[in-house]
């Protein structure tokens, strides 16, 4: 059961080598809008092509 | 603040709009590979509930898989478990995701390649455990019961899809990373870490292998992963999902995208630790027990965060609820989230476990989660997604709506009737006379008053599949009205190169990787305290001078108790309360489990618990029973094993089994493995001989020999001690 003893151990090191770069992350901006990008996700406009494409295949 | 540092807030989102001039990208989404997941989901959508279906009757009615080995209750059961957990569910989520995704980053996949390769993969994966579960090679593992190549297609399947999902965030147009996208990164993470974890076995032959785990360390291990499975299989796609097509469906933003923030990361942080749950009052270390109930109860606040965000989001627009059959799913299927949520913690708590644990309560409680959660958020995205694929209408509202309340009727008369039995059941199991004794000792008459709510749970089953039935018409009629668009144009500003150029291009392109990196911390944590200590300190699993590893032919009668699937209704452990340790025996302790590979102490008692089985009964009964329950037991609703009786057992692989377990830890001394079979017939002849002499037509190369000799040695390496007292 050792060998999977070492292998906890060096995910733990690895993950806690990222969590720094997580922080790091936050810190940057994706959060900083808490706003926009729940409306963002609304707008897809539809593009004049597929709605050619819809009327020519009828 | 470093240059580096983008800002959403005002020039860039403007830019992003096309308000200021930049250059515009012209790019389509691959909406084949969104169609062929659909197609896939519903398919394996019906399979999965069908055998359901099929399995739900046969808890009342045993003689319905027709005397046939490859549909008995017990190899169906975990075919329906995977099939709706990773066919139906799993094709659903690829499903949401590859539709979304694009969506979201503005890009087309990153390779369609890899697309296919995820695609055919899955369901070759797929096909191949129908095949594999109905010949009974499983490793009894709860939702992970697949065989080790499998196993590996699962892990090569799992990277690609993954690579892909990086990649197309890399190559993304789209600098924001919509909520949706952390639940499908911290998915993918999770599960990968979970699988390989859990699958970690040794294989004796392509299709058998032993867990790695023996024992108390299994049992932490697989439930570990199941009930991380529950969470990142089952909640953390469909969250982002429901983070995505909600809104899309109502057409209004999430209620607030601050609190899917905290959501997110609570939820992934608390859910890895909660696993233990499913082993209270077990032989599992009483700290890891507390630990995982702590964190069960915690578990409260982020999930009814996620549904109160995801019902918000409504507010105001409930009249379109009214109309709209995607949002009568859809609302529901929070709605089940929200009671599974809440019931999950609760059954967390030690008092409520110990009264329902083993039950069907627990059946009911999966099956709000399946049928509501699962079942219906993925009924409301396909009503959705299906005519815009088609770019069309909806072929029937009306047919929807039938569908809605028949689905609703039997999500209720599913839940319903389990509660009640399982409330009758455990009252049964635990009333003392006023003499103190066992009130009803004899198990079978607690299953007897339960069957006529399994009949009404199975006709809830049904009204809920005939639901199905009914979108699938309409689906198939939508399809036909309308016309599908391969490859949907779409463009969109290239993204902005901000304040350091280059180099703020390149910083945004990694980060995917780190908000995955950071997923895996926060799951990681959890599961690494709970399993560290477990391994290292060795006072946790005190071993037993008496226990020792079973014979050859004991070991080959397991093997065939794993392969019928027993343990999928009866346990292995005897918690210690008076009213288990009254009908069963002693009950049971960490020591007994160590040369358990894996170990099989089940999680539901439709028949009574067998850790003490061995020497309860003459050989002769076992034999009887075996062939035909009610012989013994009148009324038994277990299944005949004809089969047993007529097959030869294959002791072609005694010794790679033996050398196999040697390696993970069993003690079989030197050379064992090559008597072992001169040692196990001696063994069967001994058993056929006594079955003989009295007057049993026994033959001692069947398979029932082994599996009697197993269920006779079954909980009595304890026993010496207590003799010797």
């Amino acid at each position: 059961m050792w060998v999977l003893v070492i292998l906890m151990f060096f995910s733990l090191l690895v993950a806690l080598i990222f969590l720094g770069a997580f922080i790091w992350a936050v810190k940057s901006g994706q959060y900083d809008d808490k706003y926009t990008p729940s409306v963002r996700i609304l707008l897809d406009d539809e593009l004049k092509i597929n709605t050619d494409q819809k009327r020519k295949e009828k | 603040m470093g240059k580096d540092k983008p800002d959403y807030s005002n020039g860039d989102i403007k830019a992003v709009r096309g308000e200021v001039s930049v250059k515009v990208e012209t790019f389509s989404y691959d909406n084949q590979i969104v169609k062929n997941f659909a197609l896939a989901t519903i398919v394996w959508g019906i399979i999965g509930m069908l055998v359901g279906l099929i399995a739900a009757v046969q808890l009342f009615l045993p003689q319905l898989n027709l005397g046939i080995q490859y549909v008995t209750f017990g190899r169906i059961r975990p075919l329906h478990t995977n099939a709706v957990i990773f066919a139906f569910v799993g094709n659903a989520i690829f499903m949401g995701v590859y539709y979304s995704i694009q969506r979201l980053c503005k890009a087309r996949m990153y390779s369609d390649l890899l697309s296919k390769i995820n695609f055919w993969g899955w369901q070759l994966i797929i096909l191949s455990a129908v095949v594999t579960f109905a010949l009974g090679y499983l490793t009894s593992k709860e939702y992970a019961e697949l065989e080790w190549p499998i196993d590996i297609a699962i892990t090569v399947v799992w990277v690609v899809f993954g690579i892909n999902l990086l990649g197309t965030l890399i190559k993304r147009r789209e600098p924001h990373m919509y909520v949706a996208i952390w639940f499908y990164l911290a998915t993918w993470v999770t599960v990968a870490i979970l699988h390989i974890v859990n699958s970690l076995e040794m294989p004796v032959s392509l299709f058998k292998s032993y867990s790695l785990y023996a024992g108390v360390q299994d049992a932490l291990v697989q439930w570990w992963y199941g009930h991380n499975a529950v969470a990142f299989f089952l909640t953390t796609p469909y969250l982002g999902l429901m983070y995505y097509f909600l809104p899309k469906a109502a057409n209004r933003p999430i209620y607030s995208y601050r609190l899917s923030i905290i959501h997110f990361w609570s939820l992934i942080f608390i859910y890895i630790w909660a696993g233990p749950h499913h082993l209270l009052y077990t032989a599992l270390p009483d700290w890891a027990q507390s630990l995982g109930t702590v964190f069960s109860i915690m578990l409260i606040a982020p999930s009814w965060g996620g549904m109160i965000n995801g019902l918000l989001t409504l507010r105001g627009a409930w009249d379109k609820v009214r109309e709209e059959p995607v949002l009568k799913f859809m609302v529901v299927a929070v709605t089940a989230y929200g009671m599974a949520t809440f019931e999950g913690p609760m059954l967390s708590l030690r008092n409520v476990n110990a009264a329902l644990h083993y039950t069907d309560w627990i059946i009911a409680h999966v099956h709000i989660g399946a049928l509501g959660w699962n079942g219906f958020l993925t009924f409301g995205i396909l009503y959705w997604l299906v005519p815009r694929l088609y770019r069309t209408e909806l072929f029937s509202k009306k047919l929807a709506n039938i569908h809605f309340w028949l689905g609703t009727a039997g999500i209720v008369f599913v839940a319903l009737s389990l509660y009640w039995a399982a409330i009758t059941q455990s009252l049964m199991w635990k009333q003392f006379t006023p003499l103190g004794v066992l009130q009803y000792p004899n198990f079978l008459e607690t299953v007897l008053q339960i069957i006529p709510m399994y009949v009404i749970r199975a006709i809830g089953a049904s009204a809920y599949f005939a639901g199905v039935i009914i979108m699938v018409v309409n689906l198939l009629k939508t399809m036909k009205m309308g016309s599908f668009l391969i490859d949907e144009a779409a463009e969109s500003p290239a993204i902005i190169s901000r304040n350091g150029g280059d180099r703020g291009h390149r910083w945004l392109e990694k980060r995917p990787v780190q908000f995955t990196i950071a997923a895996a911390v926060a799951i990681l944590i959890g599961g690494i305290v709970e399993f560290i200590p477990t391994f290292l300190v060795k006072s946790n699993v005190p071993t037993i001078a008496s226990v020792k590893p079973l014979t050859a032919l004991e070991q080959q009668g397991r093997d065939i108790y794993q392969r019928e699937g027993c343990n999928n209704c009866h346990s292995q452990m005897i918690r210690p309360f008076r009213s288990e340790t009254q009908r069963y025996g002693e009950y049971s302790k960490a020591g007994e489990f160590v040369y358990d590979h894996p170990f099989l102490w089940g999680s539901k008692r439709t028949g009574p618990d067998l850790q003490r089985e061995g020497g309860k009964y003459s050989d002769q009964w076992h034999f009887y029973h075996m062939q035909n329950p009610s012989s013994m037991s009148p009324g038994s609703i277990m299944p005949s094993y004809p089969w047993l009786y007529t097959q030869r057992l294959d002791i072609s692989k005694t010794g790679a089994k033996i050398n196999a377990l040697r390696k993970i830890g069993v003690p079989y001394r030197a050379g064992y493995e090559n008597f072992a079979n001169t040692e196990l017939t001696r063994q069967a002849d001994a058993i056929a001989k006594g079955l003989l002499s009295s007057g049993v037509p026994a033959e001692a190369d069947k398979e029932i020999i082994a599996l009697i000799a197993y269920l006779q040695r079954l909980g009595t390496d304890i026993k010496v001690i207590q003799a010797m007292k």
